[in-house]
């Protein structure tokens, strides 16, 4: 648990990290709140001879809302998704997410930028932006970009942002209508067994249109267009639901763990999924 | 002078003796972060040391090539066996008469094996020169199995070739350790043959591990000028490590001082000696500066004492009316590559023997065979005696796989069978002498309060509901009850690498009415300086608040056998009391000649002796003490001093009654407790809010080990637990509401009539848990399933008894 000699730097602004990320290319990588990197540092499954602290480059702590528009700046950390009244006003999914990542120690830390940034699968908000459609803003030398979280996430730990490029923000347009995020775990403090973000709308008593995405099922987050559109026109009833829970089995692919053997993790991806888009559907 | 007197009842307040839910004396500086564990110790010059570990489960070493680690500027040494061998320390004994490596010695036999010592200037080059030392291995075959490893061709321990008797007798295959025996194997076998019901069963426990907050390490520091070799470390029993010590580096006794400072928990893990302690101890000999190692949680899960591991099949003989006639038990135990278990010298089994458990059972047979696998060793006693969570475990399942077989009432099965308080002192088939016990009465007193027989017509509601289709939830009802047997123990039958299993305690009363104690035994955690002056407060008079309790410095303390076993209570209990009771006989010669009355004539009477018949003729033991320095008394030594070392006549056996009601959810697998109810009864009470505390805590570790905590390996023998995130260790949220209670029946044999508790929520709670995961699915055909009950298990549960569609 003792990481291996690195170098620590903390610029102050935008520019001078990506210089520094330009100049060490494979051997830099920023640090947001640490509670991933670190611990794969001590670990020594990463070895990074330049840390790049982001904490004091200005503008990436502030959350925005727009109309309904949200933008979370990279360094927002969990702990302030759960205390954000305008926040949770317009989009309390986030809330309820962040809610059940960790513990308080670690959401103290833990921020949005580093949670979808580093592609693991195990992370709760990579799924949750998938299901609300959120475009991840970067920064890199060539100027500014923006993926869709949807098409963001190549492998574990494989994402669509360059070495030399930093996560700036994620936005997206608040879900108006019905949510949940579901999430089964052994403790707290533990990723998920599985996970599922469900929002959805209604229209005349029926779905009118509905978005899911699946954690820790796959080794990248799931968004599965599929179990969305099997709700859309039913009232989500238990045939709806079976349809919805069949589709997003098609998509997933989890592996066996200490957590359960696959059969079990399908099951309960199913259960859980059927627990959200019920819940979603009760607050529609 | 004698108007001021408070009443006796304030008096005996003032005292904060036994009884009291006096605070811990402790806590201040626990809770101000002013402990001083071993990893607070910085000495001038110090060096680290870090160890090089073996990736592989079973593997010979072909080389190792220390160049570039000892090129890194600030590496100051790699041990190897090699460099250890003519020290004769490149393997060392175990406390169960085995011996193990302390670096490898040509081959490794579990994944976690130290490999070589490395040491350097600061923590952080250190552990940089572990990566550099080049170890070039040769795969052998892994056996995970302890089954397969009876049967395979694969030599586990070449050094035992040809050995055909070990330290406990005959071995019957080259990865077999030994064959403990107990009780009268025919006459069980038939009672067997002939019995109205046999139910049988077998049941894995499986491996998991103490894991306490803080783990294993140790600083060294050998002055050369004068001879003496300083020890800190985490130990459990300071004094036994000091005559190890002595033993293996040839170094004189009295110049070795161990101590035991603060230490952050310890649960068995801490009992046994480990590499790291050899190893830094070697470093500091030879560097002739101080060496500390601290181990990683990693490091401590994977290669520092485990728990458990036991194959345990039983079968149970009963009446058709549910009177049990026999029991017979065979265990197969894990020891993992070295026989390291911390069981008295005579127990290779340790207390396994006390699975009969609470029930009058005229006979029975138990045999365990121990076995070598490519696993870590260790066998420790993790928060109870050795043993005997194992024990009881068994008995428990035992008693209600019987009940399913006679389709009985589980709770009524354990009344018609319990010991009867008319039988104490009773004589169990298996060799023990219960001291005392009402069970019927605990039973029945915990029923009650949970209201069973609500309990059960609820919970067949709800199987209705749940066939009906209109839960998913099933209810389990987890009984137990339990005895355990701590205390450890008469020296004729109970030694630790031959050291009697007494312990000790030295008073000195100081002039002005204040005092110290020093025991042989070493806190944990456990409260002693909080405890132990609320024995002596009770038993000399002087307030708890004004007695320093002081134990874990070799060179002060007097010699004991340290804390494990829940046998600090029975045993430096017992000899604190006696201590006091020497203390107050001295007083009682001093008083009556201050009184000039003759000793017979003065009674004592809470913190005082006073004249028989006068009693406002007194002499406080304040004024005492004071006599005691200032006065010359004729025929009596100066001062006001004594040493007890208690040998105790017998074990002691606390019980309880514990249950747990839980709510299961069959398609997620999630348990959940509703209600969890403990009676214990440990005797009298010294502490009622320590007690508690303890009931808590050992309850927790209980839930851990039941619903999800172990040490699980793959085929090829990697650890697949080996971080936090996958050992289960619950925090606030997952522990539920304990409602706690008791009943008090003293030891007979014991001083102040004390029984130990720390261990006994431990002990009775894992069954408990169990029984209530298991007993959720009894309506369903369930018979029995293995532990621990994670998520996925209990699901796998419900769908083998098809309840998912
Ligand atoms: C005990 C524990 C339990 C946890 N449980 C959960 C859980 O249940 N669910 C969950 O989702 N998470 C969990 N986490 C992870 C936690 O939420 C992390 O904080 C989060 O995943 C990473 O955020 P961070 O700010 O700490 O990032 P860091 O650890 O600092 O960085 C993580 C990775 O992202 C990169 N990175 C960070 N910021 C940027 C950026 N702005 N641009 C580009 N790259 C960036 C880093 O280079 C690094 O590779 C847990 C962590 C711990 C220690």
């Amino acid at each position: 648990m003792i990481p291996a000699a690195f170098e620590y730097h903390r610029p102050t602004n935008m520019d001078d990290v990506i210089a520094l990320l330009t100049k060490h290319g494979d051997d830099a990588r920023v640090m947001a709140g640490g509670h991933s990197l670190i611990p794969m540092m001590k670990l020594r499954m990463a070895e990074i001879p330049h840390l790049i602290d982001l904490q004091d480059i200005g503008g990436l702590q502030d959350i925005t809302i727009h109309g309904q528009r949200v933008t979370l700046g990279a360094m927002v950390t969990q702990h302030e998704l759960i205390n954000h009244a305008a926040l949770t006003e317009v989009a309390p999914i986030l809330r309820e997410t962040a809610l059940q990542i960790a513990d308080p120690q670690v959401r103290y830390m833990g921020t949005v930028g580093g949670n979808v940034a580093n592609g693991d699968p195990g992370n709760d908000m990579p799924g949750l932006m998938q299901c609300l459609d959120a475009q991840i803003n970067l920064a890199g030398p060539n100027g500014a970009r923006s993926v869709a979280a949807r098409d963001y996430y190549e492998a574990a730990y494989m994402t669509a942002r360059e070495d030399d490029e930093v996560l700036v923000s994620v936005s997206f347009d608040s879900p108006k209508s019905g949510y949940a995020y579901e999430k089964q775990k052994r403790k707290i403090g533990d990723y998920a067994t599985a996970a599922a973000a469900v929002t959805l709308t209604k229209d005349g008593g029926t779905v009118a249109s509905a978005s899911i995405a699946m954690t820790n099922l796959s080794d990248v987050p799931v968004w599965s267009e599929g179990a969305g559109a099997a709700l859309i026109g039913t009232r989500c009833d238990a045939d709806a639901l079976k349809a919805a829970v069949e589709a997003m089995l098609g998509d997933i692919d989890p592996t066996e763990d200490n957590r359960g053997p696959v059969a079990f993790k399908r099951h309960v991806a199913g259960v859980i999924l059927k627990r959200a888009i019920t819940r979603a559907w009760d607050r529609a | 002078m004698n108007d001021m007197t408070p009443d006796r009842e304030t008096r005996s307040a003032n005292l904060k003796g036994l009884g009291c839910s006096r605070k811990r004396v402790e806590d201040a500086r626990f809770t101000q972060g002013k402990g001083n564990y071993v990893d607070d110790i910085k000495l001038p010059g110090m060096l680290h040391g870090d160890f090089v570990r073996s990736p592989y489960a079973h593997a010979r070493v072909v080389s190792i090539n220390k160049d570039a680690a000892l090129a890194l500027p600030g590496v100051v040494a790699v041990l190897t066996a090699e460099d250890l061998a003519p020290l004769n320390l490149h393997w060392m004994p175990t406390l169960a008469g085995d011996k193990q490596m302390v670096l490898a010695d040509g081959k490794v036999l579990f994944q976690g094996q130290e490999v070589a010592f490395v040491v350097a200037k600061d923590r952080y080059v250190a552990a940089d020169a572990v990566e550099l030392v080049e170890v070039e291995y040769e795969e052998l075959p892994v056996i995970v199995d302890p089954f397969e490893a009876l049967k395979t061709d694969v030599v586990l321990r070449e050094d035992l070739a040809g050995q055909t008797h070990g330290a406990h007798g005959p071995r019957k295959h080259h990865n077999h350790i030994f064959t403990w025996e107990q009780g009268d194997e025919t006459t069980t076998n038939q009672v067997l043959e002939n019995a109205d019901v046999v139910a049988e069963e077998t049941m894995y426990y499986h491996r998991t591990h103490p894991c306490p907050l803080e783990t294993c390490g140790s600083v060294a520091s050998m002055d050369k000028v004068n001879g003496k070799l300083t020890l800190w470390g985490t130990f459990q029993a300071p004094h036994v490590v000091r005559t190890v010590a002595s033993l293996l580096s040839g170094i004189e006794e009295h110049n070795i001082r161990v101590v035991s400072p603060d230490i952050g928990g310890g649960f068995g893990n801490k009992v046994g000696v480990y590499p790291g302690y050899v190893c830094s101890i070697v470093a500091s000999i030879v560097t002739g500066v101080p060496v500390k190692w601290v181990e990683d949680r990693m490091e401590n899960l994977m290669s520092t004492a485990f728990a458990r591991d036991y194959w345990m099949t039983g079968k149970i003989a009963a009446t058709k009316e549910g009177k049990i006639t026999g029991l017979h038990c065979h265990v197969t135990a894990d020891h993992g590559g070295f026989d390291a278990c911390a069981d008295p010298t005579k127990f290779p089994a340790g207390f396994m023997n006390i699975c009969t458990g609470s029930y009058d059972i005229p006979v029975a047979y138990l045999a365990v065979d121990g076995v070598y696998t490519n696993k870590a060793p260790g066998g420790v006693s993790y928060r109870c005696s050795f043993r005997v969570t194992e024990a009881v475990y068994f008995i428990e399942r035992m008693i209600e796989v019987l009940a399913i077989e006679l389709n009985m009432d589980a709770a009524e099965l354990r009344r018609i069978n319990f010991i009867k308080k008319e039988q104490f002192p009773y004589q169990s088939a298996l060799g023990w002498e219960y001291d005392s016990g009402d069970y019927h009465t605990a039973w029945d007193k915990a029923l009650k309060a949970v209201d069973y027989e609500g309990l059960r017509r609820e919970q067949a509601e709800r199987v209705e509901a749940f066939k009906r289709g209109e839960t998913r939830t099933l209810m389990g009802i987890g009984l137990s009850f339990f005895t355990e047997i701590v205390g450890a123990g008469p020296v004729k039958n109970c030694d630790i690498l031959g050291m009697g299993m007494f312990d000790s305690c030295e008073i000195r009363i100081h002039p002005t009415g204040s005092a110290i104690a020093r025991l042989g035994t070493i806190s944990q955690g456990q409260g002693h300086a909080t405890t132990f002056a609320q024995i002596l407060a009770s038993e000399i008079g002087l307030s708890a608040d004004s007695i320093t309790i002081e134990e874990g410095d070799t060179d002060t303390a007097p010699y004991g056998l340290g804390t494990y076993g829940s046998r600090s209570t029975p045993v430096a209990g017992a000899a604190t009391a006696m201590a006091g009771r020497k203390i107050r006989a001295k007083a009682q010669m001093i008083a009556a000649y201050l009184l000039e009355v003759h000793d017979d004539d003065v009674e004592w009477d809470i913190d005082r002796f006073v004249v028989k018949g006068a009693p406002e003729r007194f002499k406080t033991m304040k004024e005492i003490a004071y006599a005691a320095y200032n006065q010359a008394i004729p025929g009596i030594e100066p001062g006001l001093e004594a040493v007890s070392y208690y040998d105790p006549p017998n074990m002691t056996y606390p019980f309880g009654a514990y249950v747990c009601v839980m709510d299961i959810d069959v398609d997620t697998g999630v348990p959940e407790i509703r209600r969890f109810y403990a009676l214990d009864d440990c005797g009298t009470r010294i502490n009622p809010m320590i007690i508690e505390g303890q009931i808590h805590g050992g309850l927790t570790e209980a839930l851990a080990v039941a619903l999800g905590q172990e040490i699980a390996y793959d085929d090829l023998g990697n650890v697949k637990t080996g971080t936090l995130m996958d050992f289960f260790l619950p925090t606030a949220w997952e522990v539920p509401n304990y409602e706690t209670d008791f009943t008090v029946t003293p030891s007979p044999h014991h001083p102040i009539g004390a029984k130990g508790v720390g261990e006994s929520p431990h002990v009775g709670g894992v069954p408990c848990f169990s029984n209530a995961v298991q007993d959720a699915f009894r309506a369903f055909g369930n018979r029995h399933t293995n532990m621990p009950h994670d998520h996925w298990r209990i699901w796998q549960t419900a769908n083998r008894l098809g309840l998912h569609d």
